[in-house]
């Protein structure tokens, strides 16, 4: 064993800044890490155990006893709940003999809840040692963990492929694209390479400046202009990296999934054009773990990549201009799309949230210049190139230009990825999703809003409801407190990363004063309590997990106050509890006065 | 050597080294700001938050904000002791602080500001966790209950190949600190009383030391907290 450990360590040259690698490598060879491994990484990295530990025991995949022969990692998000999750967990609980957070006497299988998984357009879903499966009903459970129990390797349970590269060879995955509406950026024909062939007849000045001119916006959520960080980027003192983060987290959303199954090489040439604007030579892909299915075929795409000269050294003929890609996974870990926790991660750390200044176009990866974007950003980045500014921000809105990718799951007919121009109205977009009797709309994913019918003339945009893409329609019969509010506010105590006291404490508070509510044992107090707690979450925590963490509770007691008003049935401030008068009037009559209240 | 930076906090006239923070250039002007997980000279945590001030509208943190020139920050206003107040209330209810029997008493941070701050009873109903106690170490204690997860002693003790003496375990609300065992075997009594005195609460405790002061001469038994930088009124 110390030995596997030791040339796991060995091939990532005993660089502690690839112990995420080092520890996937391990966890994926044994099934967990063992004490023991941790000892060894620990001696070959020169750094202590607990500085092992402290990385490990962030990520979410990384389990310190064996997670199971086949570690079935099931979807606890909302969307999986309304689609049927309950009966499907009951299901694998009773065929494999194990509950929920353990694995069967056998070791077999283990069973472990886990937050979105993003396929929230075919829920219920799993993740099995890494391969997908969609669509689960309790009697399919029952044929996998048959299957399972025959030791059946989990590749060959694969029996419905999926739509477009989902089916190819390297995929192998039972996924549906779901492409629903494709747009003029995405999902259109494009010639590779043909950007990069246009960019390396201009400076990397003109081609921030064009990226300047379409006022391309970042796709994550945040909305900075993309020229404007590459501009400031290229400012700072080199070398400088590209990242591109491909963590999307955010429960609900799955366009990413869509990008990197179909489009791929959009997105690497997107990031070849930003390394040649910022004079990067190193450029990172940033995977979530949940998305380990595509590793194998977007290596190979790279591969392809290089072969044509698109990435590699002298790209598109052009002398000097050598940029090539690494695949970073992750193991687990919503924070991580947090661009600066994103770039701890990728150095084998914690995926804490920095402190800013400095910004990581100044300090970023590995103290050094570094540009993140989003995947959707970098594809929009080509088309920006080949079709011109111009064309670009001819579409949209005057804040938002372009078109936006989103991501629609829930209670609708045609659940899956929309290219919309920006500005489009909510109930236009609730109208191609074929939806009825909708109660709430959830945009931008747990930490955006959550509106009501009144809402739904509002448009998608930077100027009204920003977004990154993940919108969730919520039907008439649902419970939407205890159903929506509290899985997200549940989703947000686990997925803090603890540092800021406001997020890691309030966010308990907050979550357990709900519970109290649902529980109909609220007074009025608590909603204003929630109201004022979540005010402070917003102002008083580092990153934006934690600023919005509140936002489940905050957005709708601003929108469906009548739901909690219902719950709270006492007009008082507060529930007593006892009456303090009749508490003392058996004293009060022995000394012979009136209660002094 | 370099120019030194003009700013005001809530409207008094203060001047900064450049590249200062907020946080330490108060105090050097005699501006109290509370914080409980900065140590000067070690790279900020921006973790408790209990330092956060106003500039231009903006709540951040005075630790990890550098002056700028004509930089206008709001410090003791109302609105800036409540959301301290909300912290530090947050942090008795997710811990189990005990205070008369804890070592700490009269030298610990947490205390000194609720009692500077005047705290009564927190606004959160109290969790009571279940933490974990660990004294198998023979030189420092380390009770969970009182930790408040500041990190200082996490950045502050490094042996000399860069490796950590304590880190940061598991995350969220599940978040802890713990001591490599290897590593610890190095601590000297006079290690030990270091870890004690940079730990702002009764977390990390020098074995066979413990109520080594009378009360009367206790850290914060006759003034508050911060009085040596802005006496309270």
């Amino acid at each position: 064993m110390r030995n596997i450990v030791k040339n796991i360590v060995v091939k990532y040259n005993n660089d502690k800044t690839r112990l995420m690698d080092i520890l996937l490598d391990i966890q994926s060879e044994f099934g967990f890490i063992s004490d023991e491994a941790v000892e060894v990484v620990a001696k070959e990295t020169v750094l202590s155990k607990v500085d092992v530990e402290q990385t490990m025991s962030f990520y979410h995949f990384f389990t310190k006893s064996p997670a199971g022969k086949y570690a079935v990692y099931l979807n606890d998000s909302v969307v999986a709940n309304l689609k049927g999750r309950a009966a499907v967990a009951k299901a694998f609980e009773e065929e494999a003999g194990c509950t929920f957070g353990s694995v069967s006497s056998d070791g077999t299988i283990g069973l472990y809840n886990t937050a979105c998984i993003g396929m929230s357009d075919q829920e219920p879903a799993a993740l099995i040692n890494n391969v997908v499966f969609t669509q689960l009903t309790p009697l399919r459970v029952k044929e996998i963990v048959q299957k399972m129990k025959a030791g059946i390797p989990v590749n060959e349970m694969i029996d419905i492929k999926g739509d477009g590269h989902n089916s190819s060879e390297l995929v192998n995955a039972m996924v549906f694209n779901n492409i629903r509406k494709a747009g003029p950026v995405f999902f259109t024909p494009n010639e590779d390479g043909a950007a990069l062939k246009k960019i390396v007849g201009m400076s990397p000045n003109e081609v921030i400046d064009t990226v300047k001119e379409s006022y391309l916006r970042g796709r994550g959520g945040a909305g900075f202009p993309t020229g404007l960080k590459w501009d400031f980027c290229r400012k700072s003192e080199g070398p400088r990296y590209i990242l591109c983060n491909a963590d999307e987290g955010e429960p609900g959303t799955f366009k990413e999934r869509v990008i990197l199954t179909e489009i791929p090489k959009l997105l690497f040439e997107g990031m070849a054009i930003a390394a040649y604007a910022i004079d990067a030579k190193e450029g990172i892909l940033y995977l979530r773990a949940e998305y380990t299915y595509l590793k194998k075929y977007l290596e190979h795409t790279l591969e392809e990549m290089r072969k044509r000269n698109l990435l590699g050294k002298n790209i598109a003929g052009k002398n000097g201009f050598d940029f090539d890609i690494r695949i970073q996974m992750g193991a687990g870990a919503y924070v991580c799309g947090e661009e600066s926790a994103l770039i701890e991660s990728a150095e084998g750390k914690r995926g804490e949230p920095r402190n800013r200044p400095p910004f990581p176009v100044q300090k970023g990866y590995l103290q050094k210049p570094t540009v993140v974007n989003n995947v959707e950003t970098l594809c929009t980045v080509v088309k920006i190139i080949n079709n011109g500014p111009e064309w670009f921000s001819s579409m949209g809105s005057r804040e938002s230009n372009g078109t936006k990718l989103v991501s629609v799951s829930g209670d609708c007919q045609f659940p899956g990825v929309y290219a919309i121009e920006w500005g489009l109205r909510v109930r236009d977009l609730l109208e191609m999703a074929g939806t009825e009797n909708v109660q709430a709309v959830q945009i931008g994913g747990p930490s955006g809003i959550c509106i009501g019918p009144s809402g739904f003339k509002r448009s998608i945009s930077f100027e009204d409801i920003p977004t990154g893409g993940a919108i969730m329609i919520i039907g008439k019969e649902r419970n939407l407190l205890k159903d929506v509010v509290l899985n997200y506010m549940n989703f947000f105590i686990d997925e803090s990363c603890g540092s800021c006291v406001p997020c890691r404490a309030i966010t308990v508070l907050m979550r357990n004063t709900l519970q109290k509510i649902i529980d109909g044992k609220g007074v009025k107090k608590d909603i204003n309590n929630l109201l004022d707690w979540g005010k402070k979450m917003k102002e008083a925590n580092r990153c934006g997990l934690g600023q919005t963490a509140a936002n489940p509770i905050l957005t709708t007691i601003e929108n469906f106050r009548e739901l909690y008003d219902e719950l709270v049935k006492d007009e008082t401030e507060y529930e007593t509890g006892f009456s303090l008068e009749e508490a003392v009037a058996d004293s009060c009559e022995y000394v012979n006065r009136v209660p002094n209240l | 050597m370099s120019e030194k930076i003009k700013f005001t906090i809530d409207g008094k006239e203060c001047l900064a080294e450049p590249g200062q923070n907020v946080l330490d250039a108060a105090r050097d002007n005699g501006v109290f700001i509370p914080y409980l997980c900065h140590v000067r000279g070690i790279k900020q945590a921006g973790s408790c938050r209990v330092c956060n001030v106003k500039i231009a509208g903006r709540t951040m943190t005075a630790c990890t904000t550098p002056v700028a020139s004509g930089m206008e920050v709001e410090n003791d206003t109302a609105e800036l002791r409540d959301l301290r107040m909300t912290i530090i209330e947050a942090l008795f209810v997710e811990g189990n602080h005990f205070c008369p029997s804890c070592e700490k008493s009269g030298n610990c941070e947490l205390q000194a500001l609720a009692y500077r701050y005047q705290m009564m009873v927190p606004r959160f109903p109290y969790q009571f966790p279940q933490k974990e106690i660990d004294a198998s170490n023979p030189k420092i204690l380390i009770d969970r209950n009182r930790c408040i997860l500041c990190k200082r002693c996490v950045r502050s003790f490094k042996d000399d190949k860069g490796r950590s003496l304590f880190a940061f375990k598991s995350r969220g609300h599940k978040l802890q600190i713990s001591i490599d065992k290897e590593c610890a075997l190095e601590i000297t009594d006079e290690k030990a009383q270091e870890i004690m005195d940079i730990c702002p609460v009764g977390a990390l405790i020098k074995k066979e030391k413990g109520f080594d002061q009378p009360i009367g001469s206790r850290k914060f038994d006759k003034n508050p907290i911060g009085s040596d930088i802005t006496s309270v009124i």
